[in-house]
């Protein structure tokens, strides 16, 4: 089970979190432990009590500017685990056309609703790109229509 | 940049406005980020209260912008009923946002909650396989037992139905999984189960991974009912194992075909043992075979994905060998695989298999296989770079160990220690310390082993780690004399670390007269040894080693002189520590007084230890948690230890538990915490070395002066004191509690609490609730705060409840535990009655289980007045003139708890001549009778 998935950048800043714990001090934990690993070290950590228990694994990986860490209980398999990080940022570069941070941060909502084709309630609900690039690009059909029967946003200040 | 000016990825609205809310580098002025977020929010507030109803689109684009200030790390409390309107919206987009937001920022507003399982149901009924996939997320993500209790009937017949999409049964399972796991008593199980394991054979393989991940669970709960999924689950993993690349299309990644679904499915085959239809297991074995095979061929891409994805399956293939631990042909082949692991390029990998052969090594067909890896473990010890890697070694050390390699794993244990992360430190030494004693043929080796780890890291010693070897030293005659002798040695050193000291100090005062024929370790000799490093130690560890003082006075006479000096010293005798001034008040005073055999008695060389478990196991059980303990007989042995002691407390003797008993002795950790140790050493049935002065005679301090009074001081120490106040009345009371600091420094993280600590049947039954809130946690340095706590008595009881204080004083943390003196008779309303009406009533309660007597030695000057004032401090009535005997005593009361009143009669008769009392008590209820006998005769 996926108790955690943040996303932050290695200023420490973050910007990206699902958890049902939105306790602040695991998230800065997860941060003070993995952002001072070096690299070539392995891509599991363990916190024990100061990531919510001894089940519990930090799996991360590190992109250009920005982690992308997931805290899983012992029911996942940690490289599927890692492999899943690669699919979701595969898929974010197809949805997003060679993603960027900026991406990341003007479209919480769209990466938001990403993970969510992938991970549900912290299960892991579909690994296959293809079909979660089908979904997103369903719904982003779906949002087209209704802005265009909708009508064009306005300035409101 | 603006998002608008990329159509093809979404609506830029949302977005646009946000802009300004996302300096590129946000961390710059956190200051400027707070203040634009406070005035957007006061903005949002405004529209949201405005007069103007906001038509959907607005209200859409609000909640997006609480939303992404949340994420932000903000906190939004508002907003979440805009936020259900836009669930019944019928644009996706909008009810896309409402979900969204509700199921980040969940809310237990009852109201809001029905509010929005009903926008949840309509969705689901809705037949729009978007709209359900939105509500089953939504469901799933916020998992609370209300939504279970609303959902846990609807979501299984969406599973199973015939004519629901793909996309919508992937969500249903997942879904039902969660409301599974957060409520498993709200879903029911039935005709759907047997249709769930069906999906195993779906065309859909997100189908098939969301449901293997839910029969995972179920089976885990339910084995039988969900038996018939192994050969489904068999059959699938054959398909997928033995399928070409291609075969999987869109589920082959980097060219493993479904290597998720291979995962999940061997991890439903480690809920059930080796299958047993042969034709089943054989299908099984191939597929373990081929994945194995697989490894060995190389590989079809150079990409990190394609070895991670190959590896998942092949790690996961392996645990379930190891789980079967029925093939001794795959274990081996597993074994070997894994030494390939361990000498890897990929620091995953190495750390991978450094796991999994942990585990491994307890199976008796690999273990000998595991055991031939030990020169590269112990060099990954000395040469991995990332703790988590080393960490790994250490275990996987630790579960190879056995009799022919122990000297070995414990010497590179040791030697590793020396450098080890400080985080690491304590788990080391306590693996060292089991392995030292589990394999030790020698026992010098032993006791060099444990005084080594002392030395090399003194400060993460626990205490079970020396009281441990203590007991060992004395239960063995062969290695006394050897350890008096190191550790005599060991103690020349100029530093020594205190733990050192104290292990030195119990042993040298058992057993130092071992030594003492050599001059160069004379009784006086040693004497000035402990001496010399007795002001720079601790009190508790200053207390051991009086005791160690007064055992030289009776090992060795001729340094008595010289040892009754140091006793009669201002720093000892007038010492600002009680329990240092009063051993050396009783020492001096034993040694002065007590004959040469009765010293001898006293002080008699300590009995053999009860053969008992390490408690060390169980500390480091309780440290890592059972599975990295994987020795199997360490597992059997632990749940003995389980069962002898659990962590919940024993019920003490009183006199031991109440107050700053002088009666715990010595070698406690910290400062005042001597009570907390002597309890939880009770509970935990393991014998230490505080059992020294069995014999010796203490003055006994109990908190039995509480039992007719109801102010005073509680407790104290050089930290904290603790003073009481309590009122009670009928079956209710309420005391103040008053925490004092002594000190000139903060306590921080104070937590008090009192717990009701009752006997046997407390599991079954509350006797007495006590409510009350928690203090401020940090308490100034002379400031005093004060915590009320309120009762009320249920039912008679026997078992005073305790007061846990935990704070943080300096660097450590300390423990005072004190039963706080809540005694049956402060529930006692006095009765008057005449003379003729107690008569009759005592013979009424003439039953023998009624009454309840004790006659008993006076401990106190039997005075009149003060026994008069005792019995009405007791609670009850003292009545005049009703006994023909006018020096005898009588009173009469009610006590009174919840359940119950009992009418209580006593009456006591003091003999002068012989110093005795006669208490008599008659109630109607004769666990009362005899618990209020006990009381009163503590008194006089």
């Amino acid at each position: 089970k996926v108790q955690l998935f943040l996303i932050f950048k290695n200023s420490g800043f973050l910007w990206f979190r699902i958890s049902e714990d939105t306790q602040q001090q695991i998230i800065r934990e997860t941060f003070h432990l993995v952002s001072k690993r070096d690299e070539n070290v392995c891509n599991f950590l363990e916190g024990g009590l100061l990531i919510g228990g001894s089940d519990n694994k930090l799996i991360y990986r590190h992109y250009a500017t920005l982690y992308f860490v997931f805290c899983v209980d012992s029911s996942e398999s940690e490289l599927g685990i890692l492999d899943l990080i690669q699919v979701f940022v595969e898929t974010l570069d197809k949805c997003f056309e060679n993603v960027c941070e900026l991406d990341l941060i003007f479209h919480v909502d769209k990466v938001h609703n990403i993970l969510a084709e992938m991970v549900m309630g912290g299960m892991v609900l579909e690994t296959n790109m293809n079909e979660i690039v089908t979904q997103i690009d369903a719904q982003n059909k779906l949002e087209k229509s209704e802005t265009f029967i909708f009508q064009s946003p306005r300035q409101d200040r | 940049m603006l998002a608008g000016s990329r159509p093809g990825v979404g609506k830029a609205a949302t977005s646009r406005r946000l802009a300004p809310l996302c300096s590129p580098s946000p961390g710059k002025s956190k200051e400027a980020e707070i203040k634009r977020i406070n005035k957007e929010l006061a903005n949002i507030r405004s529209k949201f209260k405005g007069d103007k109803a906001l038509d959907g689109y607005s209200k859409k684009k609000y909640v997006c912008k609480l939303l992404f200030i949340f994420l932000l790390g903000h906190d939004i409390d508002f907003g979440h009923m805009e936020a259900v309107n836009l669930l019944s919206s019928n644009r996706y987009t909008e009810k896309q946002i409402g979900y969204l937001f509700i199921s980040v920022l969940v809310n237990s507003n009852s109201e809001l909650i029905r509010l929005i399982n009903n926008a949840i149901k309509n969705d689901l009924a809705s037949r729009n396989p978007t709209f359900m996939g939105l509500a089953l997320h939504c469901i799933a993500n916020v998992g609370s037992r209300e939504m279970a209790e609303a959902f846990a009937g609807e979501v299984p017949k969406i599973l199973v139905a015939g004519d629901t999409m793909d996309s919508v049964k992937q969500s249903a399972a997942l879904c039902l999984l969660r409301l599974y796991r957060t409520s498993p008593d709200l879903v029911p199980m039935g005709d759907w189960t047997s249709r769930v394991v069906h999906l195993l054979n779906d065309q859909h393989l997100g189908v098939v991974t969301a449901a293997t991940s839910l029969i995972t669970t179920l089976a885990q709960k339910n084995p039988e009912e969900f038996k018939t999924s192994v050969s489904l689950a068999v059959s699938r993993l054959s398909r997928i194992v033995t399928s070409a690349s291609t075969d999987l299309q869109d589920y082959t990644y980097y060219f493993v075909p479904a290597p998720w679904l291979s995962v999940k499915l061997l991890r439903l085959l480690q809920c059930y043992p080796p299958p047993e239809d042969p034709a089943v297991r054989g299908r099984l074995t191939e597929c373990l075979e081929t994945i194995l095979n697989k490894a060995q061929e190389p590989p079809k891409s150079k990409k990190v994905q394609h070895s991670n994805a190959k590896n998942a399956v092949l790690f996961e293939a392996i645990s379930l060998i190891i789980h079967h631990d029925s093939e001794p042909n795959l274990l081996v082949r597993a074994c070997n695989q894994l030494g390939q692991f361990l000498q890897h390029r990929e620091t995953n990998l190495r750390y991978l298999a450094l796991e999994s052969m942990c585990t491994l090594a307890s199976s008796e067909f690999s273990h000998e296989a595991v055991k031939t890896h030990i020169d590269t473990v112990i060099n990954a010890l000395k040469t991995e770079r990332d703790v988590s890697v080393r960490q790994r070694a250490v275990d996987l050390l630790y579960a190879m160990c056995d009799r022919s390699n122990a000297q070995q794993i414990v010497a590179e244990m040791l030697s590793y220690l020396e450098t080890a992360d400080y985080s690491i430190r304590e788990e080391i030494v306590l693996k060292v310390a089991i392995l030292a004693e589990k394999y030790a043929v020698d026992y010098a080796w032993y006791v060099d082993t444990i005084l080594n780890l002392i030395r090399i890291a003194g400060d993460y010693v626990s205490e079970e780690v020396w009281y441990r070897v203590i007991q060992i030293v004395i239960n063995r005659d062969d290695v006394q004399g050897y350890a008096a002798k190191t550790v005599f040695e060991a103690l020349q050193a100029p530093a020594c670390h205190e733990n050192l000291v104290k292990v030195g100090g119990y042993i040298l005062g058992e057993f130092g007269n071992l030594i003492a024929g050599d001059p160069r370790s004379s009784p006086l000799v040693q004497f000035n040894l402990l001496h010399s490093k007795f002001h720079l130690c601790s009190v508790p560890t200053r207390a051991l080693l009086l005791s160690t003082y007064i055992k030289f006075v009776n090992l060795f006479p001729e340094v008595k002189p010289t040892i009754q000096d140091v006793l009669r010293g201002d720093s000892q005798l007038r010492n600002a520590d009680v329990e240092l001034q009063q051993r050396a008040v009783e020492y001096l005073r034993l040694s002065t007084v007590a004959s040469t055999d009765i010293l001898a008695t006293v002080l008699e060389e300590m009995p053999p230890f009860p053969e008992r478990e390490s408690s060390i196991l169980a500390k480091l059980k309780k440290k890592k948690g059972p599975s990295t303990v994987t020795d199997l007989e360490d597992t059997k042995r632990e749940r003995s230890v389980d069962v002898n002691g659990g962590p919940e407390p024993a019920p003490a003797s009183a006199s031991a538990a109440v107050g700053p008993s002088p009666a715990v002795p010595a070698c406690c950790d910290g400062l005042g915490n001597n009570l907390l140790l002597f309890c939880s050493l009770m509970s935990r049935g393991v014998s230490q070395p505080q059992r020294a002065f069995p014999k010796h005679p203490r003055i006994s301090a109990g908190g039995s002066e509480f039992v007719c009074k109801n102010n005073g001081v509680l407790f104290e120490n050089q930290l904290l004191q603790i003073g009481l106040k309590s009122e009670f009345r009928q079956n209710l009371g309420r005391m103040f509690i008053f925490y004092g600091n002594k000190t000139s420094t903060q306590f921080l993280n104070f937590t008090p609490t009192p717990v009701p600590r009752c006997g046997l049947d407390s599991l079954t039954r509350t006797h007495l609730n006590l409510q009350t809130k928690p203090v401020d946690p940090t308490v100034d340095g002379g400031a005093q705060v004060q915590q009320v706590v309120n009762i009320e008595c249920v039912s008679d009881f026997t078992e005073a409840p305790v007061l846990n204080i935990q704070f943080r004083y300096g660097g450590t943390f300390q423990n005072v535990s004190v039963q706080l003196p809540i005694t049956l008779n402060k529930f006692f309303q006095p009765t008057e009655m005449s003379s003729q009406d107690f008569f009759q009533r005592w013979k009424q309660l003439s039953n023998p289980q009624q009454e309840v007597q004790n006659i008993f030695k006076a401990k106190h000057p039997m005075d009149t007045e003060i026994t008069k004032a005792k019995i009405i401090g007791f609670g009850s009535a003292l009545l005049e003139e009703v006994d023909p005997n006018p020096a005898n005593f009588v009173g009469a009361g009610i006590i009174h708890t919840k359940t119950s009143q009992t009418g209580c009669l006593l009456r006591l008769e003091p003999n002068l001549q012989a110093q005795m009392y006669r208490l008599t008590l008659r109630t109607s209820k004769e666990t009362v009778s005899q618990r209020l006998c006990e009381l009163l005769s503590q008194q006089f």
